[in-house]
């Protein structure tokens, strides 16, 4: 029994760390898709932490701090837009830029703003998304197996929660089902065949940002709004990274990346819970190496050891018209 | 837009466009000083003054830059030959491993300029293994090197962290960093050189890891444009089509190129580690890799351009100091945010203004930007 609460504990804790990197692998998975390169994830998530919790606890609003999120996220997808598909700009250059911009505004902005050494004050209930109570909750939690599953992992969480997972299927049926999802895809694979066929590249990829920005946007939120209750500087701690090792390992397909995502927050639950105790067999095993665990499994997938990892073929070129 | 970026003369690529890209950089940050409630134009006399005001600003200044100059030439070195090497920050933060262990080892047996050489190789190699591994991934397996290196950066901190609180640390001590070195690891000041010139410095630490940069500084332009492997590195960085038909190893190029561009970067915790806190401390790189990619930018990658980018964020950072201290509504993060927009400008958006430059040069002299020749008039 212990065994199993502490199985389910860990699994609850799973849920609650892949989320943000769920969200911002989706949010990845758009734009590289349709052929831009993104290292700006990582930024563009803590814009939209930042603008959420501010936001949020000045209007007092939930929501409104969501849409602040997203629209200030959106608005830096936009700037890598403008500078990577309008200038034909390094499209790695424009999102380190990104990532350095957000860091800086956010603790300054923040410090002018609230006073509180880069933070946002601490929301109170009703500006946060709180957790949903799943209906049968209270009836079932005594039934064994099933009643902990139920009440611990299945319900319990806030409704971003919900909206990352459901936004798998969702990103699958847009990709792969829908006339937009199948120009995002050829505009990453070849994009001058898109544009003899009349469509606009340009505007295709960045429709493709505003997703990215949406979701990095819901991804920020989640952290400043749910999991920690305000934004604390540089909270999204290298999670952006780790949403792009993880779009890698799902060799770029939306229900891998959900898998992917769900295994790199397996361990980083693992590693906060193992702390310290030892391991049967394998003897006590370092935080450190747990951590380093995503980089590590991704680059040994990159080196083509456990399957091959192929990128969008036009990724990370600019479109120039035939002259 | 049949040529879209056509040429324009020597001075107006390597000296107006920069400038005009650094200057709209520095307006948009006078705008985010303005969003504070500050004024922008006291912001920046108040930088400059804390930078170069005084001897102990400039010392701090050109401390501040050794380390830029480092890991500027290293992105440099791997831009040359087509690659990315976004890893100098975790390179550099490895390399203090290996000046960590021999610099424990031998502080107290050996003088300084004894250390400091056996110093630099264990850093270059530190850094050129870090680089090495996706170096060889890029080449052979063809994983991209952009991301292995940033996967690396986060393996680094990784394994530093463990060093830290594990071996490198006295036991006693409960601090994740290094005793402090004794007099045979420390490395001396240059102080005395600006004092030459009538200063005063109470204490900074700009020390002679300052000399090595300038020194890598030379030897990098000596390797990139009068070597033959620097002739080969840059034949692949323009075209590995046309670099393998010349018979060029990709692997070795690759390889090699990327082994350099680590050493440097490798060699970049030489400064704050031996030259200023006289240990190897947790985070001591402190973003020092990434600033060497908006230096590498905005020097153009080259050597000369490097040193003077460096020092111009080395001002930044000195005066940025002392901007937060005169004025409390603007912390030290505001220099972040003006690498951002140097990296957006000078660096992504560095052809906004090109084709307005170009009209206009080509108003005032159309052979300047080859009007002519395209017409098929002359040349």
């Amino acid at each position: 029994m212990d065994i199993f609460t502490a199985i389910v504990q860990i699994l609850d804790s799973t849920i609650r760390l892949s989320v943000p990197l769920l969200l911002a692998c989706l949010a990845g998975l758009y734009s590289e898709r349709a052929g831009v390169f993104d290292i700006g994830l990582e930024g563009k998530m803590l814009v939209g932490a930042f603008a959420g919790a501010a936001a949020a606890s000045v209007l007092h609003s939930a929501l409104l701090g969501l849409g602040t999120a997203i629209l200030i996220s959106v608005a830096f997808a936009l700037i890598h837009g403008f500078a990577s598909i309008t200038h034909r700009g390094n499209q790695i250059v424009s999102g380190v830029a990104i990532n350095f911009i957000a860091a800086g505004s956010t603790i300054m902005l923040g410090q002018h703003w609230f006073q509180q050494g880069g933070r946002t004050p601490a929301l109170a209930p009703g500006e946060r998304f709180e957790a949903i109570t799943w209906p049968g909750v209270d009836a079932v939690r005594g039934v064994p197996i099933i009643g902990p599953i139920y009440s611990e992992l299945i319900s319990g969480h806030s409704i971003l929660v919900y909206i990352a997972f459901l936004m798998v299927p969702f990103t699958w049926w847009v990709l792969f089902r829908t006339r937009f999802g199948l120009r995002l895809r050829a505009v990453g694979e070849n994009p001058a065949a898109v544009d003899t066929a009349g469509i606009s590249v340009a505007w295709l990829r960045y429709r493709a940002l505003i997703c990215t920005g949406i979701l990095t946007g819901v991804a920020g939120a989640y952290l400043s709004m749910v999991q920690n209750g305000g934004f604390v500087k540089d909270m999204t701690a290298g999670k952006g990274y780790i949403a792009l090792a993880a779009l890698i390992f799902a060799k770029w397909k939306p229900v891998n990346a959900m898998f992917a995502c769900l295994l790199f927050g397996f361990l980083d639950a693992l590693s906060i819970r193992l702390q310290g105790t030892p391991l049967p067999v394998i003897g006590k095993v370092p935080v450190q190496f747990m951590q380093a665990l995503p980089y590590v499994l991704t680059v040994i997938l990159l080196a083509g050891f456990i399957g091959k990892a192929i990128p969008p073929r036009a990724g990370g070129v600019p479109y120039v018209k035939e002259r | 837009m049949s040529t879209p970026y056509a040429k324009l003369p020597a001075w107006a690529d390597y000296g107006l466009i920069p400038v005009i890209n650094l200057f709209v950089a520095f307006v948009v940050a006078g705008f985010v000083v303005l969003l504070v409630g500050e004024n922008p134009f006291r912001a920046a006399v108040i930088l400059v003054e804390g930078a170069f005001g005084r001897g102990t600003g400039i010392a701090f200044t050109l401390f501040y830059a050794t380390t830029f100059i480092f890991s500027g030439l290293s992105v440099a070195v791997a831009a040359h030959c087509g690659l990315f090497n976004i890893g100098g920050e975790g390179q550099g933060y490895i390399a203090g491993l290996g000046i960590g262990v021999v610099c424990l080892a031998f502080d107290s047996v050996l003088p300084w300029w004894l250390t400091f050489p056996l110093a630099i190789i264990a850093s270059a190699a530190m850094g050129a293994l870090w680089a090495l591994i996706p170096a060889y991934l890029q080449a052979k397996r063809g994983s991209h090197i952009v991301i292995t290196t940033i996967m690396f950066n986060f393996i680094a901190a990784s394994v530093m962290v463990y060093a830290l609180v594990g071996f490198l640390k006295p036991a006693i001590s409960m601090a994740p960093q290094t005793r402090t070195f004794l007099d045979g690891a420390q490395l001396p000041k240059l102080n005395w050189v600006i004092e030459l010139f009538g200063a005063k410095i109470r204490s900074a630490p700009l020390n002679v890891s300052f000399l090595l940069a300038l020194v890598m500084a030379y030897l990098v332009w000596l390797l990139i444009w009068r070597t033959r492997l620097g002739y080969e590195m840059r034949t692949y960085g323009h075209s590995p089509k046309a670099a393998r038909y010349a018979g060029i190893s990709e692997i070795r190029i690759v390889i090699v190129a990327m082994m350099i561009s680590g050493a440097l970067a490798g060699m970049m915790a030489l400064n704050p580690t031996m030259g200023d806190q006289h240990n190897v401390a947790l985070d001591f790189v402190s973003g020092a890799g990434f600033v060497g990619i908006a230096v590498a930018l905005m020097g153009r990658l080259h050597p000369v351009g490097i040193v003077l980018a460096a020092i111009l964020f080395g001002m930044l950072y000195q005066g940025g100091a002392e901007l937060a201290f005169e004025m409390p509504a603007i912390s030290r993060d505001m220099i972040v945010i003006i690498q951002g927009l140097v990296i957006l400008f000078a660096g992504a958006l560095e052809h906004m203004f090109r084709p307005y430059i170009q009209a206009l040069f080509a108003s005032i002299s159309p052979k300047a930007v080859g009007i002519e020749a395209v017409k098929g008039k002359g040349a």
